[in-house]
């Protein structure tokens, strides 16, 4: 176990570097510094462009301005936004809660309906209702994310009114950020002021539901068809034959005897999908403006703020491989047979 | 009245239009305590028949029977709550490979005190110890350690005894045992033999063993069902039937006793394997291998005719033959 995770320690430098050099390189084939961009379409004197351009030491060569980037990140400095001057870092730490809340919720959502939909089809398999769950899971599948984001923001909040439009919160309230998780914060809200924040954190939840939903269609749609394809082959066991032989509720060997080891896979499975709720995570905080990490890099992006770009995609990235890296290791532990293996 | 009765049994599996009777027209009964060997080439519905009877087949085989009486009880209608108060405590099954028989994920202790939580209600330290002295009946060294193991740290041989033990632990009063030692080493075929014969002695229970192994058969059982296609070819008691097999089936069986203990698949005394699906004769099933066919063999399907111990399915029994 422990040779394994120093193998997979190992690989992670060569992957780091390959990150850098492909964000570095990426923002910079973009059209458009980050000064032409800032002065929009007023014209601009050509000396001054360059003096704003030595001035955020752009105008060296490009291995020379990769140099220090690394060099920087080296020392653990992760640089300063050029819009805002604040340091990534700390915008990073402001903004994340935001996504964490959505992509938590949207993986809640996607685990919960993703196994029950999984579970279901393979125990009804061949009838109505495998066919049925299967069926909207592959169109859940494919559909693109900004499409089904419009879809549900124009029934839910156009025509029925139900759910807001965007935001985390309605601007009524004023919430003091304490743990930068707007269900938490509201909640903390109402129980310290209930006349003032009446009503605040139901506001919350119903600002949260419609983004998770989007964000989580997709690694529903994967968890719900592992979990049924896992399933269908555990039930072929043999020990699931024993299990029924030993005059077992069906309950009892579908919860204790299958899922459990169906779940294996499928944990591996919800692991991988934290790198596709990261780039979801891109398209659904612009369709909802949800003020989140994702927002951030789309918004740096088209300012060119190259200290942004780079480090916010690092940053994502390193969570994403980091969660892969725990999932691995849970796998281990959710599976004696690897656990005990030397 | 029997233990186990079953009358005309078939089982169905395939669309409703072109149906596979892997078991057609069985009849077999097992009284209490009795050792009945159950033999014939794989395929020929040994497996499907037992678990038709423990309701093992739910959503896969379509089951008709005149008579399946376990204990008095109609297992035809029974409800699926009821079938599952005896099946794993009264009727207990041990299968084949215990390499996978066993659940990988939990502990054998778990496994067994599964069984005796469930059936006879035991907690604490009560299910703990009878969990313990299960281990300690089908002889596994160090049982109280081997209680925490998974299964994928025991042998083969380790597998079974303790799936042996989860088969006994209510003490049940019929055993089936479908090639408990097919998958085993040689050397552990014997003595898990031994131990399922001593046990049905101690615990006095009945023993339908499924085996390749005649010469197991013929030492321990009381009674032999020869299987062939689905039906039985021939039941008759023990030693009768190795002395006098009237089936020429069961006569081939015998003459192929030295090989066929070393599990091979075909008869080298017989030529031809056991037909499939689309290959049944509509006469003697029998009749394309058989070394006494007649015409009326090819024509017509012979039925159960009572013999001398037993009764044998074929026009023209060796014994009769002979006499
Ligand atoms: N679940 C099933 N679906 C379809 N056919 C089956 C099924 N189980 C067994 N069979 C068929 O029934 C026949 C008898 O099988 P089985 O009882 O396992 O034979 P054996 O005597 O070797 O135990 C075989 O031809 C087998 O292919
Ligand atoms: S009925 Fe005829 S073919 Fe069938 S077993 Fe008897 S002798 Fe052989
Ligand atoms: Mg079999």
């Amino acid at each position: 176990m422990l040779s394994f995770i120093f193998r997979r320690l190992g690989l992670l430098i060569p992957t780091f570097f390959g990150i850098t050099l492909l964000t570095f390189g990426l923002i910079r084939m973009i059209p458009g510094d980050p000064v032409e961009v800032m002065v929009g379409e007023r014209t601009l004197d050509p000396q001054m462009h360059a003096d704003a351009m030595h001035r955020l030491g752009l105008d060296k060569p490009l291995y020379a301005q990769y140099i220090d980037y690394i060099s920087n990140l080296l020392h653990g400095n992760l640089g300063e936004s050029l819009v805002t001057k604040s340091s990534v870092w700390v915008e990073f730490k402001t903004l994340f809660p935001a996504t964490l809340e959505l992509a938590l919720a949207a993986m809640l959502f996607a685990v919960v309906f993703g196994l029950l939909a999984g579970v279901t089809a393979a125990i009804k398999r061949g009838s109505i209702l495998d066919h049925g769950v299967m069926g909207i899971s592959l169109t859940g599948f494919s559909m693109p994310i900004f499409w089904w984001g419009l879809i549900l923001i124009m029934f839910f909040s156009v025509k029925l009114g139900w759910t807001p439009v965007s935001g985390r919160l309605d601007l009524a309230y004023d919430i003091t950020p304490r743990t930068g998780f707007m269900l938490i914060d509201t909640w903390l809200a109402e129980a310290a002021d209930p006349a003032a924040n009446a009503g605040a954190f139901k506001d919350a939840l119903m600002h949260l539901i419609l983004p998770a939903i989007v964000l989580g269609t997709i690694p529903l749609a994967v968890i719900a068809r592992m979990t049924r394809s896992s399933m269908l082959e555990v039930l072929r066991e043999d020990y699931v034959r024993t299990a029924r032989a030993k005059g077992l509720s069906p309950a009892r060997v579908i919860f204790v005897h299958t899922l459990r080891n169906a779940l294996i896979p499928v944990l591996t499975v919800i692991g991988l999908q934290v790198g596709t709720l990261m780039g979801g995570a891109v398209l659904t905080e612009t369709i909802f403006s949800w003020p989140g990490i994702g927002k951030w890099l789309i918004d740096a992006i088209s300012r060119r703020d190259y200290p942004v770009v780079q480090n916010g995609i690092l940053i994502v990235a390193t969570l994403v491989i980091v969660t892969n890296f725990i999932v691995d290791i849970l796998y281990g532990v959710a599976n004696p047979r690897i656990r005990h293996a030397k | 009245m029997s233990l186990l009765e079953i009358k005309n049994l078939s089982v169905e599996f395939g669309s409703q239009h072109n149906p596979f009777r892997a078991v057609e027209g069985l009849d077999l009964t097992v009284e209490q305590g009795e050792i009945v060997g159950i033999v014939g080439e794989s395929g020929s519905g040994k497996s499907v028949t037992m678990m038709a009877m423990m309701g093992l087949l739910e959503g896969q085989g379509r089951i008709v029977a005149d008579t399946l009486q376990f204990d008095g009880k109609d297992l035809l209608t029974i409800s699926a709550r009821e079938r599952r108060k005896i099946v794993g405590k009264d009727i207990a099954m041990i299968f084949q490979d215990p390499m996978t028989s066993l659940n990988p994920s939990y502990t054998v202790g778990y496994q067994i005190m599964e069984v005796l939580k469930i059936h006879q209600g035991l907690r604490g330290a009560a299910l703990k110890q009878r969990a313990l002295e299960l281990m300690e009946m089908v002889e596994i060294p160090a049982a109280a350690s081997r209680l925490a193991a998974y299964p994928h740290q025991l042998s083969g041989g380790m597998s079974q005894r303790v799936v042996i033990a989860m088969a006994i632990a209510c003490s049940p009063k019929l055993l089936i045992a479908d090639e408990p030692t097919t998958a085993l080493d040689v050397t552990i075929q014997a003595q898990i033999m031994d131990l399922l014969v001593n046990l049905q002695k101690s615990q006095n229970m009945a023993l339908i063993m499924i085996t390749h192994d005649l010469a197991v058969v013929a030492e321990v059982a009381h009674k032999v069902a020869v299987m062939y296609a689905g039906q039985v070819a021939e039941m008759a008691k023990v030693p009768g039937i190795f002395r006098k097999p009237a089936h020429p089936y069961t006569e081939a069986l015998l003459k192929s006793i030295p090989e066929h203990s070393k599990g091979a698949h075909r008869l080298s005394t017989l030529a031809g394997i056991v037909p499939g699906q689309y290959d049944r004769p509509s006469g003697c099933l029998l009749s394309p291998r058989c070394p006494y066919v007649q015409d009326k063999c090819k024509a017509q399907r012979p039925g159960l005719t009572a013999i001398e111990g037993g009764v044998v399915r074929c026009h023209y029994p060796i014994t009769a033959k002979e006499a």
